[in-house]
């Protein structure tokens, strides 16, 4: 087997195994306060710091990086809908970086 | 599996065009570590993760020893743990293990968001109509990128790569409008993971490892301070 063959599985199976563990673990509703109130945090803390500032880095330039942000962010505001916010902010980007 | 297979499909659909542009560049790492486009393609159709996979194929091209390259899919991957816990409450009661992990297989960032802003407990049949929708799209995604390199002006490329930070956004900003307690979370993580990304100490961290540190901290805080009513910042 060609070694990045390998090195394919490993990424893969380590992967899987990090995912699979709290299955593995948690079986039951958990009734803790403490431990709920440490759980309800977990996807706003996690999707808030994956969108900010990664999203104002990620384009070619910092301007339209920010203005898609505040697009998005704007558009969250007045609608909620998922794909007029992505169908929005990549719209502005775009625009932006054909302007610069 | 009943109609949940069907919706799931046709909500996760901007995600899988996302996908389509993110594992495009993911396939330009891929060639870079000397990949084939179709292992390139076979690399996505099983992991599925941009960090963890951008990761790999960085370590891959470097020539880091299969351990140390182990070593770091954990790390990068941490935040996983977290989401997969927060899903193993959301889903339904009933399910069986078997199902919970074909779950466990497609924990992404992308996928949690839209499992989480579920108002009903949520059915395997309805992440499995996720996947379904946008597996094929990853791993097409990186063989194209794999397989045609620079062809695609990167102005379009930039512009599609915002479409998945902007998902976030839209999951994390109705709840925030609602709750002070929410409001003042999503803040906190952002101030955060920007000054851990800017500062000179730990800007070093890779996104993942970030992301879960800002997580965790804002979680332990949380958890020292249970819900009050009309909790303010902490």
């Amino acid at each position: 087997m060609p070694a990045s063959l390998v090195y394919i599985l490993v990424i893969a199976l380590v992967t899987f195994l990090v995912r699979a563990l709290p299955f593995l673990l948690i079986r039951r509703p958990i009734q803790n306060p403490r431990l709920r109130a440490f759980l309800d945090v977990v996807p706003y803390a996690t999707l808030a710091a994956m969108a900010f500032p990664d999203m104002v880095f990620s384009t070619g330039h910092l301007a339209s990086g920010l203005l898609g942000f505040v697009t998005a962010v704007v558009v969250a505001f007045l609608d909620g809908g998922l794909i007029k916010v992505a169908g929005a902010a990549c719209l502005m980007v775009l625009l932006a970086e054909l302007l610069i | 599996m009943r109609g949940g297979f069907h919706k799931g499909m046709r909500d996760a659909v901007p995600v899988a065009l996302g996908y389509l542009a993110v594992s495009f560049t993911l396939g330009l790492a891929a060639t870079k570590a000397g990949l084939t486009p179709w292992q390139a393609a076979f690399a996505s159709l099983i992991t599925n993760t941009s960090a963890g996979q951008f990761a790999g194929f960085t370590a891959m091209a470097a020539g880091t020893s299969l351990l140390e390259t182990a070593v770091a899919q954990v790390v990068v991957n941490l935040r996983y743990v977290l989401m997969s816990s927060i899903l193993t409450q959301k889903l339904d009661r009933v399910s069986p293990l078997r199902k919970r992990l074909l779950v466990a297989f497609d924990v992404t960032d992308e996928l949690f968001a839209l499992g989480v802003a579920r108002k009903e407990p949520l059915a395997p049949s309805y992440y499995y109509g996720m996947m379904a929708s946008t597996i094929p799209c990853w791993a097409l995604g990186t063989f194209l990128g794999a397989a045609l390199g620079a062809l695609l002006p990167k102005v379009v490329l930039n512009a599609a790569g915002v479409a998945l930070y902007a998902m976030f956004i839209a999951v994390v900003v109705p709840p925030a409008r609602k709750s002070r307690r929410v409001l003042a979370v999503c803040a906190l993580a952002m101030l955060m993971s920007w000054l851990l990304r800017v500062l000179p100490l730990f800007n070093g961290l890779s996104t993942g490892l970030r992301v879960a540190a800002v997580a965790l901290s804002l979680s332990l805080a949380a958890a020292c301070w249970p819900k009050k009513e009309g909790s303010n910042a902490r």
